[in-house]
């Protein structure tokens, strides 16, 4: 049973993660609350499978991914970053926005379920634990785009400007960084992570208009549990709910519709004894 | 001419126009229209109404009525209010005689009391709640008297169908399996009309033969409706050791259940209900991933359960290039039934519409329907009980009732065939 949670756990931290960094990203330095995120990740695995019908899988995947960075470049610029100094209005906005994908891919695809063929069909056996071969390579693939986002953040200038902006806005600003700059930098990485993650996802999930949801109140708690704004605190929170909902499904397989509660629970427990989150700023100061 | 004359010209092309419409029966058809389950609601009620009008349309005492469709789309997917407001509107404001369709059980429930108050026939053809007409219907007949199902069979009755389908696959583990006490994995959505289910089949599988199954019940996994991934439900059921899956699954929980299924291999068969399974798109949606999965349908192809099936089959893939799911054979029995109705009747008066209704005795496409003292559709052998279906060899095949034995009587149709375990399970537990 362990070798069971530690390996499903693993495939599904590597998801949210990166639907996390990318939230937190996003949140952090242009200081977005984006619910709209999700939807991006449903619009690219949509993207991926209309593609797929007219080309092979890494043009489909590009144009995929250039696509939900272009949709979402061009919403901070139309409405999200005038509007960005109302909170209540941005949030607004982005669940509008949300909506509103989800009710074009309705539109263009209808309710029916889609998938995409998986790049490699079969499973191995780890541990004793039968894991889909797509889901080895999408743990490789959420690693390997988790380590490039954070050496790019950690190794390069623009990086450094966006996770100065991330920690503190106005001394980055009194440093010269360009908080615009930096923000559309931070909008499109984060979008391209959701981007990424909703290409890693579709081959091994059902695709339906409605798949934004579920995702999107895991990493709403993950980031707030790792401490809002915080991008290594979004990593380890996305880790721990992962791991949560795995044990809960091993454990109690009777109330396995719960695992996304009992992970809830986990998070307002973390929150009662560190209001803060696990790392950053407390939430009750960020509102 | 004058404009005397002009006025007189007016006035009989009014009641000209009125004479056309009074000779109209608008009829809403009701559903999710963008999702499959509300369109074949339409597409089958299209087929009736095309059927029915160009047979000269529904004769009601010496008049000749043609029939008109009004599509309402409920949104019932994500809304019950929006369900609720599309049928209050299709009443007052598209003005419809009567009702059909309907998907959700929840939004059915609330359209139907809509109706109800509206006093407007609601014919139910695609919810399965035990509820909407039982304790209803039979408790507050003058209120609920409108309110008539006629597909599917009502949950209780599809948990019957579903346990003897289960019935077959228990047995083929013990005997091609050699394996005396098959172990089975119960995997039911997180959902109220599941409940019972879960209950029943968990006893009936360990009661001893001849009352039960004589299996073990290995454990009961209960994933939410709408969960994206059940890996782990599935990795815990191989580690327990199950032959069979028993699965309970109305919601789109049953797409990624037969993907991951499929690709991990899991050495259990699975049989149930899989409402995602029923349909055309499955196989393409599980990316061919579900195959050999076993469930409760209504229709498969080539399989005669009365005169009229494959006439329906044939039909409707001519005109809408799709196998027909329930929804649909339900909605195209509905529009017949409730015109013989009305040409029993001789009236559209709505009380002696109701009286005829519940005189019905109609053989459509998927088996003998008549009305109980709930309006329900009744379960049996001789009525409609569904078939057991399983997708092999690329298409859907149908294993169940074959030489089925009940109540003095032996139950089969022609084209079933044997129920196969699927290659990687009997790999995995030949003895």
């Amino acid at each position: 049973m362990l070798a069971a949670i530690l390996v499903n756990g693993l495939v599904l931290s590597g998801i949210y993660g990166m639907l996390a960094l990318g939230f937190a990203l996003t949140y952090g330095v242009a200081r977005i609350l984006n619910l709209a995120h999700t939807a991006f990740y449903m619009a690219a695995a949509y993207a991926l499978f209309f593609f797929l019908g007219l080309m092979g899988f890494a043009p489909a995947a590009l144009l995929s991914a250039l696509l939900v960075l272009g949709l979402a470049l061009l919403a901070y610029w139309f409405f999200l970053e005038p509007l960005k100094e109302y909170e209540a209005t941005v949030l607004i906005v982005t669940i509008a926005l949300a909506l509103l994908l989800q009710e074009v891919a309705l539109l263009l695809f209808g309710g029916h379920f889609r998938s995409v063929p998986a790049l490699l069909p079969g499973f191995v056996e780890i541990l004793g634990v039968r894991v889909a071969q797509q889901a080895l390579l999408a743990l490789l693939f959420a690693g390997g785009v988790l380590l490039l986002a954070w050496a790019f953040l950690k190794g390069t200038r623009l990086g450094l400007s966006i996770r100065a902006a991330a920690q503190d806005q106005e001394a980055a600003e009194l440093l010269g960084i360009s908080l615009s700059r930096a923000g559309y930098w931070a909008v499109g990485l984060g979008a391209l992570l959701a981007a990424l993650a909703g290409l890693a996802v579709a081959p091994m999930a059902t695709l339906e208009p409605h798949m934004w949801m579920p995702p999107l109140l895991v990493v709403l708690a993950a980031v707030v549990l790792g401490g809002l704004g915080s991008l290594p605190g979004a990593l380890l929170g996305a880790l721990v709910l992962a791991f949560a909902e795995v044990t809960v499904v091993n454990l109690v397989p009777g109330g396995a519709f719960l695992r996304t509660a009992v992970a809830l629970l986990i998070l307002v427990l973390v929150l009662v004894l560190r209001p803060e989150g696990l790392f950053g700023a407390s939430f009750a100061e960020e509102r | 001419m004058g404009r005397i004359g002009t006025a007189v010209l007016w006035a009989v092309a009014l009641l000209l126009g009125s004479g056309v419409s009074a000779q109209t029966l608008r009829i809403g058809v009701v559903g999710p229209m963008a999702f499959v389950q509300g369109e074949h609601t339409w597409y089958g009620a299209t087929l009736a109404a095309e059927e029915i009008n160009r047979a000269g349309g529904v004769q009601i005492g010496n008049q000749r009525y043609r029939i008109e469709l009004i599509r309402v789309d409920t949104n019932e997917m994500t809304s019950v209010t929006d369900a609720a407001t599309a049928v209050e509107r299709a009443i007052t404001a598209q003005r419809v005689d009567f009702l059909m369709g309907g998907f959700r059980s929840e939004a059915v429930l609330a359209m139907t009391e809509v109706a109800a108050d509206y006093r407007k026939i609601f014919i139910i053809t695609g919810a399965g709640l035990d509820g909407l007409l039982a304790g209803r219907v039979d408790r507050n007949y003058e209120r609920f008297k409108y309110l008539f199902r006629v597909s599917p069979n009502k949950s209780s009755d599809l948990a019957r169908t579903s346990l003897l389908l289960a019935a077959e696959v228990v047995q083929a583990v013990r005997q091609q399996l050699g394996i005396p006490r098959p172990r089975v994995a119960i995997l039911a959505e997180r959902a109220a009309w599941a409940d019972p289910l879960v209950e029943t089949a968990g006893r009936l599988f360990a009661a001893p033969p001849p009352q039960g199954y004589g299996a073990e019940v290995v454990g009961t996994w209960r994933p939410s409706a709408t969960a994206t991934d059940v890996t782990p439900e599935l990795t815990a059921i191989q580690r327990a050791g199950a032959q069979v899956i028993f699965t309970v699954l109305s919601g789109p929980v049953g797409v990624p259940f037969g993907r991951d299924w499929g690709r991990l291999r899991i050495p259990a068969a699975p049989v149930g209900i899989n409402v995602e399974a029923q349909q055309e798109t499955w196989l393409r949606a599980t990316d061919n991933l579900g195959t050999y999965v076993a469930t409760l349908n209504s229709l498969a192809p080539g399989v005669a359960i009365t005169p009229r099936t494959i006439p329906f089959i044939s039909n409707f893939q001519a005109r809408f290039r799709q196998f027909p799911i329930y929804t649909a054979s339900g909605a195209y029995g509905a529009l017949y039934i409730l015109a013989e109705a009305l040409t029993r009747a001789g009236t559209t008066n709505v009380d002696a519409v109701v009286r005829a209704l519940e005189a019905t005795d109609y053989t459509g496409a998927t088996g003998r329907i008549v009305f109980d003292r709930t309006h329900d559709v009744t379960w049996g052998p001789g009525y409609t009980t569904g078939l057991g279906v399983q997708w092999v060899g690329g298409r859907m095949q149908a294993f169940w009732p074959r030489n089925w034995q009940v109540e003095g009587r032996v139950v089969s149709y022609a084209g079933v065939r044997p129920y196969e375990l699927p290659p990687w399970v009997v790999e995995a537990w030949r003895r």
